[in-house]
């Protein structure tokens, strides 16, 4: 069954434009530019229950505003979206009791009281019964290894800690659907590594529906199998991880070792030399030549050690995004249009 | 509705619990809410020292001193501190979205956040006011009637809720202009002088008082502590109760759209 349904949805929004100076400060009392800025144009997806989808995308590229609209916080320009059934920014309670929002960036809990008041007031806002709650609760604190933190101060906590009581006061409902708008921002690496096996165990067991967007492809690696690609509004590749490289990485990196000990002068002519310490070098070289490139190599000098790989994941991902920029940047005159209003 | 009271309840009791965190702090600003009063006896012993009339405006010396005492009382109930500007901060850097998300109402649980707050400040007050007022019992004529003091209580009650939902309706005023404070600082200079604080407000003489006494902000200070001085009685007392609940109620729904609109408007700012 899918969990989420979302057809052509689309959203834009007027910013101010205000010019540098103080003389443009005063103009801008009587007379304001505002320009449209379509975060969302027009995105078909659907979202099977259980699936652990990762949305990426460079930054304004409407990932955070699709999860916005999903959640029910905006209000779309056009379009439709269902999820579990319900039109999210009609703000329902029966819809806002069987999801939850986290984000890194943001934090829900109380400041200065111990996590556990949090969620003693979640327990209330979204009518958990006592003895479910108290096996929720104790269960979610286990797996993440913060009990012993419940009665601190929230304050007092270290960020990788509090981003824990984070999801943990999100989880506390079991809700079906889940978003997480980076929920390791600013981590470091052994607490991104918890969470993400968190997160895994969770969604495996509990078999709930979470739409997942982050900049840290070790995120993405370990947790989707599932990867939706916006830019500029607009999806790009809805897919598995490995087929991004496929379909976006033009490039093979052959690494070569030579038994001579010595790097060919002329190496270049192969393809573009990535690094070179003797006896080892490094070559890109676009896929479709990979074969003959190969060939040539072997035939014309005497190599120990071959191996052809696809080139690392974040710098497919990078070239693919930019690829993905670049037509908007060339409309930049005619697409955001430019309103005038008094 | 049990489980309405049982999540009013947690707000309430978390919200008490934070209130006590900063107990220095919260101690030191009850003190000092003292201070002004003190200025405004010496000012009016000044005045009345001055002149040989034993009446201003229909207020002896010790009517003067009582009024500005009890006043002290209904601003305990009716001021807000930080209410409207906290809406508008909410507004801004996307608190906000915590109320769209959750299955929670903002104002519901913004009223409980204030009821507890009310709630700790009175207990800490409690004693410095009770030890003021004995100290200057010499200034009542003895406390009023049984039925004007329901009538008071009634005023006091209803000086909170207005309080509330004026200020409430003033912070969502930020989901059109991110920016109130300047507006908040109008707000409260009016307030300051056409509330009663600064002044009762019947010695306003002609148009002026007429205007003034249009307004609802005489019931966040001056109409409560002229019930208690039985200054308003009779038909004039329960219309002044009638006017008063009329303006809560106006302030109700108005926040209610305020809310509504303004949630439409509403964009997400701040990521």
């Amino acid at each position: 069954m899918a969990h989420i349904e979302i057809q052509n949805l689309s959203k834009s929004y007027r910013v101010y434009q205000k010019k540098e100076g103080l003389a443009a400060s005063f103009g801008g009392l009587f007379r304001r530019r505002y320009r449209t800025v379509e975060a969302v144009r027009g995105i078909d997806l659907e979202v099977e229950q259980g699936e652990f989808v990762a949305f990426l995308g460079p930054n304004g590229a409407g990932k955070t505003t699709t999860l916005k609209l999903l959640s029910g916080v905006i209000t779309p320009t056009g379009g439709t979206a269902r999820v579990l059934g319900h039109v999210p920014w009609k703000r329902e309670n029966a819809y806002r009791r069987r999801f939850a929002l986290v984000m890194g960036q943001k934090n829900q809990l109380w400041w200065d009281l111990p996590a556990a008041e949090s969620f003693r007031l979640h327990q209330h806002i979204y009518r958990i019964e006592p003895e479910r709650f108290d096996r929720t609760r104790d269960e979610l604190t286990d797996l993440l290894g913060v009990r012993h933190l419940l009665s601190q101060p929230v304050r007092e906590l270290s960020l990788g800690e509090r981003m824990k009581m984070e999801l943990i006061a999100a989880l506390l409902h079991s809700p079906d659907v889940l978003f997480l708008d980076e929920p390791t921002i600013g981590l470091d690496v052994i607490a991104q590594y918890n969470i993400q096996r968190f997160l895994r165990h969770y969604q495996q067991v509990r078999k709930i529906t979470i739409l997942l967007t982050s900049h840290y492809m070790k995120d993405v690696a370990a947790l989707c199998r599932r990867v939706v690609v916006i830019a500029s509004g607009r999806i790009i590749y809805d897919g598995s991880l490995s087929g991004i490289v496929d379909r976006f990485g033009g490039h093979k990196v052959i690494s070569l070792q030579f038994t001579s000990g010595q790097i060919p002068a002329d190496l270049a002519r192969y393809g573009e030399v990535l690094s070179e310490v003797a006896p080892r070098a490094r070559l890109r070289v676009a896929r479709n030549l990979v074969p003959e490139v190969l060939a040539g190599l072997l035939a014309r000098h005497v190599v120990e050690d071959v191996t052809v790989e696809d080139p690392p994941l974040e710098e497919v991902i990078a070239e693919m995004f930019s690829s993905a920029e670049k037509p908007t940047v060339s409309q930049l005159g005619q697409v955001p249009e430019l309103l005038e209003e008094e | 509705m049990h489980a309405l009271a049982a999540t009013w309840w947690t707000v309430l009791r978390i919200s008490l619990e934070e209130r006590l965190v900063y107990r220095g702090d919260f101690a030191l600003s009850t003190l000092m809410r003292f201070l002004p009063i003190v200025t405004q006896i010496f000012l009016w012993a000044a005045v009345f020292s001055a002149t040989t009339k034993t009446e201003i405006a229909g207020y002896r010396y010790e009517e003067f001193v009582a009024y500005y005492l009890l006043t002290m009382i209904t601003r305990a109930f009716s001021s807000m501190p930080g209410l409207a500007s906290g809406i508008a901060r909410d507004i801004r850097d996307g608190t906000v979205k915590k109320y769209l998300i959750q299955p929670i109402d903002m104002l519901g649980f913004l009223l409980a956040y204030r009821i507890a707050h009310k709630l700790v400040y009175y207990v800490v007050a409690l004693g410095p006011f009770a030890l003021v007022f004995f100290l200057c019992r010499g200034f009542f004529d003895g406390w009023p009637a049984p039925h004007m003091m329901a009538a008071y209580v009634a005023s006091l009650v209803m000086a909170f809720l207005l309080g509330f939902f004026l200020e409430a309706t003033i912070g969502m005023i930020g989901f059109w202009f991110l920016e109130v404070s300047s507006l908040l600082f109008v707000y409260m200079l009016f307030n300051f002088f056409f509330s009663g604080h600064m002044f009762p407000i019947d010695m306003l003489p002609g148009i002026w008082g007429e205007l003034v006494r249009m307004l609802p902000l005489q019931y966040l200070a001056y109409f409560p502590s002229a019930v208690f001085l039985g200054k308003v009685t009779g038909v004039e007392l329960a219309r002044g109760l009638l006017v008063q609940l009329g303006w809560v109620v106006f302030f109700i729904v108005t926040s209610r759209l305020a809310f509504h609109f303004g949630v439409r408007r509403y964009s997400g700012y701040g990521g």
